[in-house]
């Protein structure tokens, strides 16, 4: 668990967003029946990211970053639902969240930006794992406010490639997650 | 013991209890097209792959039970994604099996290969792209459990042709435990405090509505309906999708609602206090402009499908379950409105002032296609069966036809796939032989899938067509003389071209012509006789008939046109 960076816990988003954990059943075309069911229907996804969840055998977990202006949530989670390798969906209030995204970065480096370059990435709580002659890459695990400040201080030095996964999360201890929808 | 995938395939589905296949072999599909032969599952060898969909389609709507379709790979299996589109729609269990290219070969673009998997993701309730013959058993049975439970729909299943080549040990899934669905969970338990609100926004109304769906009879919940409503008086309306589900000729049924719906039952929605609605999902072709649909009403939203509550109208009390067990359970609570004379006095006015007419037909003719619809429906056995195609004729067969139980009414209705008529009718007449059964068409619908009728004589499925033919897309041809200024485009088919009689001729089938009334008669009374073959009728019918009353699209419920002999400023 990395230390909190001094950019900022800020846990607000440009858009009104919700987040959804869907666990799903680890077969083919599982991923295109949840984006296929979000691009038909008119729901925009704000990011999205996929990994083998808890048993890795049977099933993964998407976690997928909604805007809900372009839909009710409750229209939405009822949609997902009906998708039959859909097993679980966790709906998270961003309010509710303990998010994070890891930001990979790889950035030129010489001898006029150095020192300002390890300066942002100390600052930022980030780490440089890997470097030659002329470049650094680093690694931010940190809340996608964080890894936006990240990316804007970057943004000053030419010569960066940057990636980004996407956003996972947990509800926060001790605040209870919304119910899903089918057991209403 | 050892079987083939092919051999395990067709086991599968007679495990499941299947009597009949509608379908058309290929050259993926092939392999299963060898233990048919000694199968005692009858199949329909159809002509074109969409008319073994809608077939199957037909078969389930007629019985309740599901319909099996069977093609093969690529363009065999693109013909029948309209009906698998159509059946999303509608809900109706299918089960449609695609033969595909081999395992090896699939992603190479090999010949006849199409990922009908992803082209059907988002019009199936689920499909099955099945990797090895062991797992055909469970593929089929689930998909049979898919098809059939919470809310029915179409489920796919692409078999590889080597799969269907390989062996595999026989096995079957014992139960709905071994299909392996964890994300599966069709049955809601009720809601009981839900049920109770239910009962009480109904006990504090006034001017209710019983608003029913297709998911009553898909719920087989007509009986119960029928005590609900007899006993709390509520009136009734039936959608398109739930004709048959309340007798019309009971004195509570109000007809169909909607864009072409009777004024008594629009009205009654625009006017009442309280919706109950079973198992429909407030169609734009019912509810007209949103906005303006039932202004006073609350709801009470019965659905089996938790994502159609609150999909297009907030609710105040949202009871997920089928029809009937929530009829079942309102009907344990006693559950029932205020005195309703008030209110019925005001609905038996608008029935009154308002009812279905039409201009009756000069002796010389043409026809009225109300008057052929009511003359068929006076000639015809009680029970007669009704299918039809998508268009003027349909709204003409659901008004003036008299539907008095559930599966008489083989109808497209939320995708509006014209040609469904003729080979759904097909399927519904193999579903229930013992029945007479009509289609009624229109002459655009006719051409699309007429070649069904080939199989029908072949097959020895002796339905009866009554093309309503106007010479034109009738109903486009309303819109544009109501909408655009009578600027017809595109919209002329001449009603002699084709010659409907002889074609139906050539198809082996019997075919009548009538422009007359008299000759109407006679033609329905000969078609009514004729039970080895095919009939087929060309009505020549006025082409200037409208269908009233009408909601213009996009307008309020409110501003409703009824028949020009009925409109008071005329």
């Amino acid at each position: 668990m990395s230390p909190e960076p001094f950019l900022g816990d800020v846990e607000h988003s440009p858009v009104r967003h919700h987040i959804l954990s869907v666990l799903v059943e680890n077969k083919a075309g599982v991923l295109a029946r949840v984006a296929g069911l979000f691009a038909r229907r008119g729901f925009n996804i704000y990011s999205l990211a996929v990994a083998p969840a808890e048993s890795h055998e049977r099933f993964s977990r998407i976690t997928i970053v909604v805007d809900a202006e372009t839909a009710p949530l409750e229209q939405v989670l009822g949609q997902l639902h009906k998708l039959v390798n859909v097993v679980d969906i966790g709906d998270i209030s961003p309010e509710d969240a303990v998010e994070r995204e890891l930001l990979l970065a790889t950035i030129a480096t010489d001898v006029d930006n150095r020192t300002t370059l390890l300066d942002v990435i100390g600052a930022a709580n980030a780490s440089i794992i890997d470097v030659d002659a002329h470049h650094v890459t680093v690694v931010l695990a940190a809340t996608p406010a964080g890894c936006d400040a990240f990316e804007r201080a970057l943004e000053a030095h030419p010569g960066v490639e940057l990636h980004r996964t996407g956003r996972v999360a947990v509800p926060r201890l001790g605040v209870p997650t919304h119910e899903p929808a089918r057991s209403r | 013991m050892e079987l083939t995938g092919a051999q395990a395939l067709i086991k599968s589905l007679e495990t499941e209890g299947v009597e009949v296949i509608f379908g058309l072999p290929g050259g993926a599909i092939l392999p299963v097209y060898d233990p048919i032969l000694d199968s005692p599952i009858r199949h329909i060898l159809v002509r074109h792959e969409q008319g073994a969909g809608h077939m199957a389609e037909g078969y389930a709507l007629a019985t309740g039970r599901p319909g099996v379709a069977m093609v093969t790979s690529g363009q065999g299996a693109t013909n029948i994604v309209t009906p698998i589109a159509n059946a999303h729609m509608d809900s109706t269990p299918l089960v449609v099996v695609t033969g595909q290219v081999a395992r090896a070969a699939i992603g190479t673009d090999a010949f006849q290969e199409c990922d009908i998997t992803g082209i059907t993701m988002g019009i199936t309730k689920h499909n099955f792209l099945v990797s090895s013959p062991s797992e055909i058993p469970r593929a089929i049975a689930a998909a049979f459990h898919i098809a059939t439970t919470g809310r029915p729909g179409p489920v796919l299943v692409d078999l590889p042709k080597d799969v269907a080549q390989s062996t595999m040990e026989w096995w079957y899934p014992a139960g709905v435990e071994e299909l392996d669905l964890p994300g599966y969970r069709p049955i809601p338990e009720i809601d009981e405090a839900a049920l109770e609100r239910a009962a009480a926004v109904l006990a504090a109304s006034e001017r209710p509505v019983l608003y029913v769906g297709g998911g009553v009879l898909k719920a087989r919940a007509h009986e119960q309906l029928r005590a609900f409503a007899e006993r709390t008086r509520i009136p009734v309306v039936t959608t398109l999708m739930a004709r048959g589900a309340f007798p019309d000729s009971h004195e509570l049924a109000l007809g169909m609602p909607g864009m072409h719906g009777t004024y008594a039952a629009v009205t009654a929605l625009q006017r009442a206090d309280l919706l109950l609605a079973l198992g429909t999902r407030f169609d734009d072709r019912v509810t007209g402009r949103v906005s303006t649909f039932a202004p006073g009403a609350r709801v009470i939203h019965v659905d089996i499908d938790a994502a159609e509550i609150n999909k297009i109208r907030r609710v105040e009390v949202a009871l997920r379950a089928d029809a009937a067990s929530a009829l079942e359970a309102l009907e344990a609570l006693g559950a029932a409105p205020a005195n309703l004379d008030v209110w019925w006095k005001e609905i038996r006015t608008w029935q009154e002032s308002y009812p279905l007419v039409y201009d009756p037909p000069a002796e010389a003719g043409p026809l009225r296609p109300q008057h052929v619809i009511e003359s068929i429906h006076a000639a015809s056995p009680e029970g007669t069966v009704v299918a039809a195609g998508v268009g003027q004729h349909q709204m003409w067969a659901s008004q003036f036809w008299r539907f008095e139980e559930p599966g008489t009414w083989i109808n497209s209705g939320g995708a509006g796939t014209m040609g469904f008529g003729v080979p759904a009718a097909i399927g519904a007449k193999v579903g229930r032989p013992e029945r007479t059964v009509w289609c009624i068409d229109g002459d655009g619908c006719f051409q699309m899938t007429a070649q069904e009728l080939t199989t029908a004589r072949a097959e020895g499925i002796p339905i009866k067509v009554a093309i309503l033919n106007n010479a034109y897309l009738g109903m486009v041809r309303q819109w544009q003389e109501m909408f655009y200024e009578e600027r017809y485009s595109e919209v002329y088919l001449n009603a002699d071209l084709p010659d409907y009689v002889k074609w139906a001729e050539a198809m082996g089938c019997v075919g009548l012509r009538a422009r007359t009334p008299d000759e109407m008669r006679a033609a329905i009374e000969e078609a009514n006789a004729i039970n080895d073959v095919p009939v087929v009728v060309d009505f020549r019918t006025d082409t200037a008939e409208k269908v009233f009353p009408m909601v213009a699209a996009g307008a309020s419920n409110d501003d409703i046109m009824v028949h020009p002999s009925q409109r008071r400023d005329a």
